[in-house]
């Protein structure tokens, strides 16, 4: 249904009648070519709601290039914004509103079935009348499209009315939409005004204003023509709250654990962990290295980590490729070295800007040799930040290699959590350069645990030359026999040693039934809601959430046990076992389901998907109505 | 130089006397007649006659026959992986301003498989050593064609002779942006292999030295006569630069070249008629990157104190 409002003069508006929704959660997005600034506006919207109380959780809709042609479907890029009463896990499943600045753009999302059926679209009207015949064309080609839908679409003159107030609207017509969608959400416009001038306060004061202007035209115009608002109650609490993105979580984790030094090269979705630390991280006596290459950037933090604090490097997959020799030469000299992944989609260039889990098990098994080392994933934003002190701490205590597993749902999304109560024991000591006592050799093992004492350059009588080669104790290069089964074996061992620290995970729901699903990394929100729902519907599902998969975390076996049946959720490759050819034998399965089939010799089955965005919770919810016998109860 | 000896006087390292024994770690696997022997002993001398501390002095290598080379010293070392000594160098020094830093490459690691790293090296300027033993072959792996091997020369990978013409480093090196120290010397005349080290060592910024060095076992044939014909070798002396007196009756070819003089640097490296040494190029006015990218550093408590304040930006 297409409602085209009568242009109202702005000296006369009749403010139409008002019907409020009030709903405990609500999803918008904002649509537009690149360089519109759409994601600019959702990012602001989804700050504000933050600040304001609600529960927050943002995702980026994002194409590859930077300036692709205009009006392409394929190139819309956004942001998605879930909101609710409570803390908001994950993206939900479908959007409710939209504000689009173009036809082709929500043609985009409409197709992809992002949109829920009686959703709400803003849509910039410029185009109808555009003086090019085949735009208008286009334009009613999709409007007839469309028509067969259930959406209200709203015609919006975004263009026309911005075009009475500067010189060119298209640039800060995102700040219209913005003043809309603070109007539709009862948003404090002096909190919005501030956030406005946060964002834009390497620029002049008169673009601030200028925003500013948009923003009141935006505000103005939906109090004067839109019929309803949304209320989605925010819920107060005394607890202090940060927001801020995965990334940034990441950044300021790594300040928190004392680290000084990264390395890196440029790779999307890692980047932004850079950018954030080149803006900060000097004043906290840190240095970002930008490198070379991949390779390089691994081995100046592996060198740098060597001769004292330990450091870190962030990359994406494929630069987990090319750093491989240099993990492996880490994992060998047992010198403590944290890596980043913000995974993206693979294999190769893959899908750069879009999420995927398919790095677990290049991860885990991409160093040729056996290269026994730390994976953590962190789940939640929160945990962005949190994860980076304890891969900081393992690093240097086991003298080994951590891989910390984000991913783009994460790195990008915005999310508040409580405000971390910073410690100076999170942060690393500094190196020590006292003598090293006589007859201590550089690898003296502890032959049950496998740990030992690292020596660093500057202490006197440490001296030794750390080697990729199969060596002793003494870090001398092995020409016997057996040096080489026991050099594997200690490093080996402190995985073990490392996982009897680790306590067996938390069982969402009842601790046996019918069904239990088991995740890592950004996919939690998404499937504890899922799983929410189910259990509301009287339905036997459980979850856990692993959050270390190297070594994984203890009691695995013995839960799985409890249930009749166990499968991963996860964004990464499966066969689907319906297929022509497959069969349970040759059945490629999701990367965790793997790795816990081997390691509990339980029957794990999977739920994979690899559509570049992340899991939804109905979809999920589906999922567990089809694997429950015969589907559960109705 | 330098920072890292006048750090340690302040920190009461010079009432400790040091001599080449004080250096010496396993004994060297090297065939006999390598050069690498003479590169060992002319470094092990260097860092007597600079009184540095071995637990102030890290060797960083690559892989290959001189990429042995830490572990027949007894200072802090790493042996890395095959072409990436420099990042783990760069790394070192960036991270610790205060020790002193030599690399150690063959001709595969710096000039073919590490060949990004050595040109972004000299970019970044970072003060260090970072020598070239250039054999013209990979040996460590039995005699294939390097990126210096000479054109037609015979290798396992290439029977038929090397298909092309070799990279010239030295060349190569005063070609790139922010090249500090470029030096080229033999290991066959320890006296010029002595002075060019020191030379290197005391040089602030990153100092680039090609070893001429043979392989007896595969490639004893290299540089023509000039190991053992002194008239096919041309001394570029200079009072900036390297000039010795011992040598002058043996080398009568001697010409003088000012080191600060790129442009004459480049036509002397290109011309390969004969084998040139020296210092060719040499510019102290150039700032290191740890110099650039020097931070002041801060005690857990004002870290946190910092972090505070950002996370305030970010409070809800």
């Amino acid at each position: 249904m297409t409602t085209r409002l009568p242009m109202l003069e702005p000296d006369a508006p009749q403010v139409p009648e008002l019907e409020t929704l009030e709903t405990s959660s609500h999803t918008v997005e904002v649509v537009s070519d690149p360089g519109e600034g759409a994601q600019r506006c959702g990012q602001l919207f989804g700050t504000v709601c933050a600040k304001m109380g609600n529960g927050v959780w943002t995702v980026e809709i994002i194409p590859s290039e930077v300036q692709p042609p205009p009006r392409d479907p394929n190139a819309a890029s956004g942001n998605r914004i879930r909101i609710g009463s409570g803390p908001i896990s994950n993206w939900g499943d479908r959007t409710n509103l939209v504000v689009a600045f173009n036809e082709q753009v929500l043609m985009y999302r409409h197709r992809l079935g992002a949109l829920e059926d009686d959703a709400v679209i803003l849509l910039e009207n410029r185009w109808a009348d555009h003086q090019d015949e085949d735009i208008q064309a286009e334009w009613r080609a999709a409007l007839e499209e469309l028509s067969g839908t259930n959406y209200r679409i709203i015609e919006v003159p975004m263009h026309e009315v911005c075009a009475k107030l500067v010189e060119d609207p298209t640039l800060g017509k995102n700040m219209f939409a913005l003043g809309m969608l603070a109007e539709i959400y009862g948003r404090d416009v002096d909190l919005v005004r501030k956030q406005i001038a946060f964002t834009f306060q390497k620029k002049s004061q008169a673009i601030i204003d200028r925003n500013y202007l948009m923003l009141d035209a935006g505000i103005d115009w939906a109090r004067d023509h839109l019929d309803f608002r949304v209320h989605v109650p925010s819920v107060t609490t005394d607890e202090s709250m940060v927001v801020m993105n995965g990334n940034q979580a990441i950044a300021m984790g790594a300040i928190a654990s004392g680290m000084e030094l990264a390395a890196m090269y440029p790779i999307t979705p890692a980047s932004s962990v850079s950018h954030h630390l080149g803006g900060i991280f000097q004043r906290f006596g840190g240095i970002i290295h930008q490198a070379e290459d991949e390779i390089a950037a691994a081995g100046v933090a592996l060198g740098a980590s060597y001769s004292g604090k330990v450091a870190f490097t962030i990359t994406s997959g494929p630069g987990l490729a090319l750093k491989t020799e240099f993990l492996g030469l880490a994992v060998m000299t047992e010198i403590p070295l944290v890596l980043v992944n913000v995974q993206r989609g693979g294999p190769s260039t893959g899908l750069p800007t879009k999420i995927e889990q398919s790095d677990l098990l290049a991860a885990m098994f991409g160093q040729p040799g056996d290269a026994p080392h730390v994976i953590i994933a962190p789940a939640t934003i929160e945990e962005c930040f949190h994860v980076m002190i304890t891969a900081r701490q393992i690093a240097e205590t086991f003298r080994t290699l951590v891989m910390v597993l984000s991913d783009t749902n994460l790195a990008t999304g915005v999310q508040p959590f409580p405000r971390p109560q910073l410690d100076v024991a999170w942060q690393a000591p500094s190196p020590d350069q006292s003598p090293i006592p006589e007859n201590l050799r550089p690898y003296d093992w502890d032959p049950r645990t496998g740990l030992s004492r690292r020596f660093i350059p500057g202490q006197p009588g440490g001296m030794h030359t750390v080697t990729g080669l199969a060596h002793d104790e003494g870090s001398k290069v092995a020409y016997t026999s057996e040096i080489n089964q026991r050099g594997s074996a200690m490093r080996s061992r402190k995985l073990a040693v490392l996982q009897h620290s680790l306590v067996a995970p938390t069982v969402n729901g009842d601790e046996s039934g019918d069904l239990l699903l088991v995740g890592w990394g950004s996919t939690k929100g998404a499937i504890d809601e899922a799983v929410e729902r189910a259990r509301d519907a009287g339905l036997s599902v459980s979850n856990l959430h692993l959050r270390f998969l190297s070594p994984l975390e203890p009691g695995l076996k013995e839960i799985f046990g409890r249930f009749k049946k166990v499968m991963t959720i996860e964004i990464n490759y499966s066969d689907d076992p319906e297929m022509p050819y497959i069969t349970d034998e040759n059945r490629r399965r999701g990367q965790l389901t793997w790795l816990l089939r081997a390691q509990t010799l339980c029957d794990v089955d999977c739920w994979t998907r690899v559509l570049g965005e992340p899991l939804r919770p109905g979809a999920i919810y589906d999922v567990i109505r089809a694997n429950l016998p015969e589907g559960g109860p109705e | 130089m330098s920072t890292a000896c006048s750090l340690l006087q302040v920190a009461g390292e010079h009432d400790r006397e040091f001599s080449m024994s004080d250096y010496e770690g396993a004994r060297a696997r090297w065939c006999s007649g390598c050069g690498d022997h003479s590169v060992l002993a002319s470094m092990q001398r260097l860092l007597a006659d600079e009184n540095l501390p071995p637990e102030q002095t890290v060797f960083v290598s690559g892989i290959g026959c001189s990429s042995r080379f830490p572990h027949y010293m007894s200072t802090y070392g790493f042996h890395g992986i095959h072409g990436r000594a420099l990042p783990l160098a760069t790394g070192v020094k960036l991270n610790r301003p205060d020790l002193n830093v030599f690399v150690v490459m063959g001709d595969g690691d710096c000039v073919s498989i590490g060949a990004g790293h050595w040109i972004h090296a000299i970019r970044y300027n970072v003060d260090m050593v970072a020598l070239l033993l250039d054999n013209q072959i990979y040996g460590m792996t039995k005699k294939q064609t390097s990126p210096t091997t000479p054109q037609g020369y015979v290798s396992n990978t290439q029977p038929q002779g090397s298909w092309l013409p070799p990279i010239n480093p030295v060349v190569a090196t005063l070609g790139i942006t922010n090249a500090s120290f470029v030096a080229q010397t033999a290991e066959w005349i320890p006296a010029h292999l002595f002075a060019t080290l020191q030379a290197a060592h005391r040089h602030p910024g990153f100092s680039f030295v090609r070893v001429l060095q043979r392989c007896p076992h595969f490639t004893p044939d290299m540089f023509g006569d000039a190991p053992k014909n002194p008239d096919s070798v041309q001394l570029l002396v200079h009072e900036d630069g390297i000039d010795i007196k011992a040598l002058e009756s043996r080398y009568e070819d001697r010409v003088r070249h000012d080191p600060s003089d790129l442009d004459a640097a480049r036509r002397i490296a290109q011309n390969e008629d004969k084998v040139r040494i020296g210092i060719l190029y040499r510019n102290a006015s150039l700032s290191t990157y740890e110099e650039t990218r020097r931070v002041s550093s801060q005690t857990a408590a004002e870290k946190v104190a910092i972090l505070n304040e950002e996370l305030d930006r970010h409070a809800i």
